[in-house]
């Protein structure tokens, strides 16, 4: 499908410098064979189907039980017809099992499958050393030794693995509180609340901040949690497309005008709820222009900093650090621990009343159970180093690994996604076929990525995505490089059309010196 | 004009025509075309051209006739207010002063106390076998598995647990998530869409009801443990089918419901249920969280304790967090079942998976727990004890079964107001913790709950209290009960 560009920055006064994002448009003669692709593939599943069903075929999906055949079936057949006949063909490109720390290099469970992806068994060999370009390990440290693993020991020692109890009841330890103030220092706001899984903390609170009789404005391409979130609330959502900032104007400036749908009473609250990372398209909110419109139509903004967190901003204090905004400007902010901080969990931070309010209403701490301490112990020490040393020696790798990574990428001529500066790097494969070839190909060359499909991308427009890493060195990067432009040229994937000013390296190495 | 007419005509008696005049004809039209008037072909043009845009332009909506001119918009939007982000909280809400316990000797505030409120039944939590297996994960692995299970975040430590839990467990297959919550809240949605119908009982838990409200299936509940309420449902819904047989076809039923309720204490009938789901054609899906690990012979859960065949449970929901003293939860049932979660549930799917040391500290747990089944032999004997012990304290009531290891305590008159009656709890718990013996009040949502439980102390039995703490901790309740309700 073509996309026109039409994330243009307007009031670029906002922005305090360039913001450089790029959707290049999928060529004509790519989309329509990736469409004959997927009805070519569509034919043949049928026809499997079809030898499956007349028993011509040796059918390996798994059955239900003899006594329940008359009960009302579980799933619908056509429900699972991509799963069947499209997922199953190229499934060897996920679930990967690893053996090792998921650092800058891991170490690979080898394992084959003799029925074409029905089963697999592992051959008990491990493929080691395999470059890590799939794991959320933005600032390195996913590590099993150094002074935030020693910490974690130490965390284990005292206080054991579980805790067997809410936040509520008998759960709340004291590292707990700690992190949450070290949490709430961190991001520069007043408090904050730590929970024990990421996907939950939207989940949870979303409901508890919004009910019905409020609208929550989210993006075209929130995570699934906020959606679900969104859901649970009861609230209308209404959806704005993605960081287009018209969009969100016109909903805004409709609701407040016209009411609730029907009765046309004013609306109790307005929330927009935006991510600062979107990790699909590598694209970064368009947050000074969200803060202004939010200020304008007196709404709320919910900030979603899954990704963002400690992987952007000079100081790594996410994307609110990026721009250089004041986090007061933002009501509600919310991360996650998986991703910059190598441990488990989400936190919200805001004005203190925001978090007392949460502490007593919140689901999560009323019946789910509180964080474990050694995670909790993780977290506390790998905030104290990006904090308190040379913070900005990891945020300023991560950076100069983005930089390189992604000319290097577009110079080459694939199709890139996505921000200057997202270390989230999505590249275009479109074609089913070339989604598991891709996978495979870069495998065979001891280079671990993640390839996405439908559904959590449009059906054409599947794509390969990088995660570069502050643990990751010049050689290694070039390694994947190297090997991205070979099994590009095997795969004929470079569908860049535009042409290329290269800047000199002189350049760079000037504007490395300006951002001091 | 001549050459419309006679295109007219010739529509007329086109039909009675047959296939080689019709060609003929057609011809004859082409010919009509190229020699009529260019102002009449611009006239027929530009007619159609009209036809076509009234069929794709929009349909006027009668009941929106009026637009809101700028300015107008501009007024509402500076009148509008919003109500405060979030209400002020009294001050002196409970939630607001948590305890702060330390280690696992639970030292409350400073004091040192006996553990009679966290669900740590088996009492691994203070393992040595289970901290050090952690620790060799630790220096192994690391902390965080840094992505979800698609995308290298499956450790072979994670394919271990499964495999075990479906050993443990004589299923086929089982599935970890990486929150004890987030367990039954993403299956439920899984595998029951818009339109199906979930039967549920009142008394379930929370993370129930959040996942029947992702669901968007019809709810009936049934009153709690009442099988012949259930029975009179389910042949409603018969009724109903029959009308409507086409529809029936395709809309799937389920019943929900725990082996253990947390709110009540006391066992599902699992032989009844059984029987129910093959007369009327339901699936069952079985939450065990409070009795994985404690109910049955070797701790399989209620199907073990009544005997029934596994196999006839369609899914099994538990978490870890509980008897094995770890984080996260498992589903484990047939292949047939539990595989669908991998693409469809999603706190499977999007979020991140365990933490390998949390993983196999959850393995360790289930080493012991296989090792030594006489362990459950002895919870059984001392929740026995616990429920003998509590009962006859005036002025409160246990709610429970003889074999359930967390028990709750109410009120036996209630002083007519919710409010009133936690601070009587809560002084009684206050009063307890003086004397180092911990008790919780058990917390709900109130505006949240379905059926709200009336408010309860609850007393958890752990295999670590010795008689001795036993006999101390009714013995404060008594004094406690005694002086504050008069």
């Amino acid at each position: 499908m073509v996309r026109s560009n039409q994330n243009v920055t307007h009031n670029s006064s906002l922005y305090k410098k360039p913001f450089e994002e790029s959707f290049e448009e999928t060529p004509l003669l790519v989309a329509v064979l990736t469409y004959m692709g997927y009805g070519i593939l569509t034919i043949f599943g049928y026809l499997r189907d079809f030898l499956r069903h007349w028993s011509i075929e040796k059918c390996q999906v798994a059955r239900e039980k003899e006594e329940q055949k008359d009960f009302v079936p579980l799933y619908q057949d056509f429900e699972n017809f991509y799963t069947r006949n499209l997922y199953m063909r190229i499934r060897d490109n996920w679930n990967r099992p690893i053996c090792s720390v998921p650092g800058a290099k891991m170490d690979l469970v080898e394992s084959v499958s003799h029925d074409f992806n029905w089963t697999f068994e592992h051959t008990g060999r491990v493929v080691k050393d395999v470059i890590n370009m799939g794991s959320y390990n933005y600032l390195g440290f996913a590590e099993n030794n150094g002074a935030c693993a020693d910490a974690a020991i130490e965390a284990t020692e005292k206080y054991g693995v579980g805790v067997a109890s809410s936040r509520c009841e008998m759960g709340n330890l004291d590292i707990h509180e700690e992190l949450e103030r070290l949490v709430a220092r961190f991001l520069g706001v007043e408090s904050s609340m730590a929970f024990g899984m990421g996907f939950a903390t939207n989940s949870m609170n979303i409901p508890a901040l919004t009910g019905k009789g409020c609208l929550i404005l989210s993006d075209e391409l929130n995570h699934a949690s906020l959606v679900l979130g969104a859901r649970l609330a009861g609230s209308t959502i209404r959806v704005f497309k993605h960081n287009n900032m018209q969009s969100l104007e016109k909903l805004l400036r409709d609701a407040i005008a016209h009411g609730q749908p029907r009765t046309h009473r004013p609306w109790k609250k307005i929330l927009i709820v935006v991510e600062g990372i979107y990790s699909m398209e590598g694209s970064i909110v368009r947050l000074p222009e969200v803060v202004a419109l939010k200020k304008r139509y007196k709404a709320y903004l919910y900030l979603d900093e899954a990704h963002s967190i400690g992987a952007l901003g000079p100081n790594g204090r996410g994307v609110v650090d990026y721009f250089g905004l004041d986090p007061k400007d933002v009501d509600i902010m919310m991360g996650t621990f998986t991703k910059s901080f190598g441990a488990a969990g989400g936190y919200i931070g805001g004005k203190k009343e925001l978090i007392d309010y949460l502490r007593c209403h919140s689901h999560s701490a009323l019946y789910a159970i509180s964080m474990s301490p050694p995670v909790a112990q993780q977290i506390i020490s790998s905030m104290k180093s990006i904090m308190g040393e040379d913070g900005t020696t990891l945020g300023r790798q991560l950076s100069e690994n983005t930089t390189y990574f992604r000319r290097k990428l577009r110079e080459m001529g694939f199709i890139i996604y996505g921000n200057d500066d997202s270390p989230v790097v999505p590249m275009m494969l479109y074609m089913p076929a070339k989604i598991g070839a891709f996978g495979r190909e870069m495998l065979k060359r001891n280079i671990g990525t993640v390839v996405v499909g439908f559904p959590a991308t449009p059906i054409i427009e599947s794509r390969a995505r990088f995660c570069v890493s502050a643990a990751h060195t010049r050689e290694m990067l070039d390694t994947a490089l190297e090997a991205t432009d070979e099994v590009g040229d095997l795969l004929q994937l470079k569908y860049s059309r535009r042409e290329q000013p290269l800047p000199s390296l002189g350049w760079m190495a000037e504007e490395s010196l300006l951002q001091d | 004009m001549t050459s419309q007419f006679k295109i007219a005509t010739f529509y007329l008696y086109r039909m009675r025509q047959s296939w080689t005049t019709y060609l003929k004809e057609l011809l004859e039209i082409v010919h009509y075309f190229y020699f009529a008037p260019a102002y009449h072909l611009i006239l027929e043009g530009i007619l159609i051209l009209w036809i076509i845009r009234l069929l794709f332009s929009k349909t006027y909506k009668l009941h929106e006739t009026y637009k809101l001119t700028e300015k107008e918009k501009e007024d509402l939007i500076e009148e509008w207010q919003p109500d405060p982000l979030v209400p002020p909280v009294s001050k002196d809400h409970p939630s607001l002063s948590y305890d702060v316990v330390t280690g696992h000797k639970i030292t409350i505030n400073g004091k040192e106390c006996i553990n009679f409120a966290s669900f740590n039944f088996l009492g691994l939590l203070d393992n040595e076998r289970v901290k050090q297996k952690a620790l060799a994960s630790l220096k192994k692995y690391g902390v965080g598995t840094c992505g979800p299970r698609g995308f290298y975040g499956t450790f072979d430590v994670h394919l271990e647990l499964e495999s075990r839990l479906a050993k443990f467990m004589k299923t086929e297959e089982a599935i970890i998530y990486s929150y004890g919550f987030a367990t039954i809240a993403s299956a439920i949605p899984a595998y029951s869409k818009r339109g199906d119908i979930i039967f549920v009982d009142e008394a379930a838990c929370f993370s129930i009801q959040k996942g029947l409200q992702a669901s968007r299936s019809f709810i009936k509940y049934f009153k709690h443990n009442d099988m012949e309420d259930l029975e009179r449902m389910l042949k409603e819904q018969e009724l109903e089918d029959q009308k409507n047989p086409r529809k029936a076809r395709v809309t799937r039923k389920f019943i929900v419901v725990e082996g253990l309720y947390i709110n009540t204490a006391d066992i599902c009938p699992l032989p009844e249920l059984v029987t129910l789901k093959y007369k009327y054609k339901v699936r069952i899906f079985l939450e065990e969280s409070m009795s994985f690990g404690v109910l049955g012979e070797h701790g399989r859960g209620v199907t073990e304790h009544f005997g029934v065949n596994i196999d006839d449970i369609d899914l099994i929901s538990a978490n870890m967090e509980n008897a094995v003293a770890s984080i996260g939860g498992f589903c484990c049932g047939r292949s047939f079942v539990i595989d669908h979660q991998r693409l469809s549930g999603q706190g499977y799917c999007f979020s991140a998976s365990l933490p390998p040391m949390l993983a196999a500290a959850a393995i360790e747990a289930l080493n012991i727990m296989e090792e030594d089944p006489e362990i459950f032999t002895v919870l059984r004997g001392k929740c026995k004890h616990v429920h003998k012990a509590l009962q006859g304290i005036p002025g409160l009531k246990l709610v429970g079964v003889q074999s359930a290891p967390a028990l709750h305590l109410q009120l036996e008159r209630s002083s007519g107001s919710r409010d009133s009656d936690m601070q009587l709890l809560r002084t009684i718990v206050e009063y307890c913790l003086e004397r180092r013996v911990a008790l919780t009040l058990a917390r709900y949502l109130e505006k949240e709950e379905r059926f709200l439980p009336s408010p309860s102390i609850r007393v958890v039995v752990t295999v670590e209290q010795t008689e001795e703490d036993v006999h101390n901790a009714v013995s404060c309740i008594q004094e406690a009960a005694s002086a504050v309700l008069k």
